[in-house]
């Protein structure tokens, strides 16, 4: 188990870069969550059109996982439907249980978070931001 | 090293009774600075649970035989020697329970729903762990009373004018720590006691962190309660209890119900033994307690003071070396003020990042709000990393430390 499966160098680019890291003004959709755990905190704006996410956003305090992973999302989501979104948000859940190899074409950056997997304790700052936004999508997890 | 030179206690030598000290974590060898969450045990006591189990276990208060006999003198003898460790006048002012959490509940059960009414003030501080909050709001939901929190100096300290400003005429309690687990800040609590009595009110110790590393003396301190967590203090964990004055114990509530903690058992209504097993309901944590005991003979062998001592120099040096790797520590930096758990930051790396980092290379820390919420929004962090100590920490525990830091700034620099 090698840190560095962990801490890749797209992760932390996210990390400390992070994509649409702000408020969306005219956002149809925000919801906010907290992982009592350890205090890391999400919110995602959304805006809806129809039924694809035109615009999707986050903010948010936490460590480099959580919030490389929801810069991440900010982009994987970006312009897809409702459904195509939520598929993805399942299909990341099941990446973190080690129940679905990402197609990588389709995952992008995301597949940097496969690392997690081997960090048990991290898996729920990896998902934190999905739950989000699969809440703000009215889909949320578990259904 | 000045602190190695004036060393109060040869941790060296003390750590070859840890059997779990000489293992390895992420194939380096484990330097463990997570003792505020649990201590690791001496042998001494890893055999004590396990002679007990192997030639003196049964049930403690029923059995006529001689086995029976033996294992009720077991545990009544672990209470007397815990009691003692306290300096509790006798040893049936200590109710056994599984830790200082489940001793702050019965408690705020059999003394707060008892006796607080509609109106009447718990004052606790900002420094609180959830164990010694969360009681107390269930309480107060059922009684009416009003929860107030004495806040904080800048510095992570209790000030006794602030205390004395908290008072109002209804203040029935008074429900503070000995030693914060986040900043290892110990309020002045014979003060505090003082002031509590002055007042009309009681007051209750939460001793998780300070019993386990300071000489304790409930009578001198003029304490009403006190709870240990003997799992943080070389004991097994569910073992512990608490110190009550005897005449609050005698007319308290029972806690729970159950065998054990009865006289006499009619349909509607039952008559209770005497304190404190009118506490103590169904089998007990028997083969724990006598651990503790084990736990209490080991420290009373180094003594109190000397454990003190180590980690009142232990504290000064890992201050020292945090700030100049550029940690931000909170709370006071003076080491006379504070016990040996150390809260902090590390550049801006999220502490859970750093504790990652620091695993890797063997060093374990906690990251998190330390279950003390209340105190992490005073403090303006969503949560701090934290290193703590016990007997066997050394300087050389907190070099690896530093170390550590270095490596997660290469990470995340």
């Amino acid at each position: 188990m090698s840190l560095d499966d962990l801490y890749k160098e797209v992760i932390l680019d996210h990390y400390k870069s992070p994509r649409n890291k702000r408020p969306l003004p005219g956002a149809t959709v925000s919801k906010n969550r907290n992982n009592p755990l350890c205090g890391d905190e999400i919110t995602v704006h959304a805006r809806l059109d129809d039924d694809r996410v035109a615009e999707v956003t986050f903010e948010g305090q936490g460590c480099s996982i959580s919030q490389a992973s929801a810069s991440m999302l900010t982009e994987a989501t970006h312009g897809k439907t409702v459904g195509e979104a939520d598929a993805l948000a399942r299909e990341f859940r099941g990446m973190m249980e080690g129940t679905v190899d990402p197609d990588e074409d389709a995952f992008g950056d995301l597949v940097a978070l496969k690392g997690v997997v081997k960090y048990p304790v991290r898996i729920k700052c990896a998902v934190l931001g999905w739950d989000v936004l699969q809440e703000a999508l009215g889909r949320p997890a578990g259904d | 090293m000045a602190a190695v030179e004036e060393a109060a206690l040869d941790a060296k030598r003390i750590r070859e009774d840890f059997p779990i000290l000489s293992r390895e974590m992420s194939g380096k060898p484990l330097v463990y600075l997570d003792s505020a969450a649990t201590s690791q045990k001496p042998r001494r006591v890893i055999q004590a649970v396990t002679e007990f189990y192997e030639r003196s276990n049964a049930n403690v208060h029923r059995g006529v035989y001689e086995l029976g006999a033996e294992a009720t003198e077991l545990f009544e003898g672990a209470r007397a020697t815990i009691a003692g460790f306290l300096g509790a006048p006798e040893p049936n002012s200590f109710v056994f329970t599984r830790g200082s959490t489940e001793s702050i509940n019965l408690v705020a059960h059999a003394w707060g729903r008892r006796f607080l009414e509609d109106g009447d003030q718990v004052l606790l501080t900002e420094l609180e762990h959830h164990s010694n909050i969360v009681p107390w709001q269930l309480c107060a939901r059922d009684t009416g009373a009003e929860l107030s929190y004495v806040p904080i100096t800048d510095d992570g300290l209790i000030d006794l004018d602030a205390v004395a400003a908290s008072f109002t005429g209804r203040t029935r309690l008074v429900a503070i720590t000995g030693q914060s687990n986040v900043l290892g800040t110990r309020p002045p609590i014979r003060e505090i006691a003082e002031m509590a009595h002055e007042a009309g009110a009681k007051i209750l110790v939460d001793a998780a962190q300070f019993a386990s590393h300071n000489p304790v003396d409930v009578v001198e301190l003029d304490v009403d309660f006190l709870t240990v967590a003997g799992h943080k203090m070389l004991g097994p964990t569910a073992s512990g209890g608490l110190y009550g004055r005897p005449e609050l114990l005698e007319e308290m509530d029972p806690f729970l119900g159950g065998g054990e903690m009865i006289m006499e058992v009619h349909p509607s209504t039952s008559t209770y033994k005497e304190p404190p097993w009118k506490f103590e309901a169904g089998t007990m944590n028997i083969a724990q307690e006598i651990g503790l005991a084990a736990a209490v003979d080991y420290l009373t062998e180094i003594g109190m003071k000397n454990v003190a001592d180590h980690e009142r120099e232990l504290t000064a040096y890992a201050l020292e070396r945090l700030t100049a790797a550029g940690a931000t520590v909170f709370g006071t930096h003076d080491p006379d003020l504070r016990g040996g758990a150390i809260s902090f930051w590390f550049e801006d790396i999220h502490p859970h990042d750093l504790a990652q980092v620091l695993g890797d290379q063997g060093v374990a820390i906690r990251a998190g709000h330390h279950c003390a919420q209340i105190l992490m929004r005073r403090l303006g962090v969503p949560a701090t990393a934290r290193a703590s100590f016990h007997v066997y920490s050394t300087p050389e525990d907190v070099d690896a430390l530093v170390e550590g830091l270095e490596a997660a700034r290469q990470v995340f620099g």
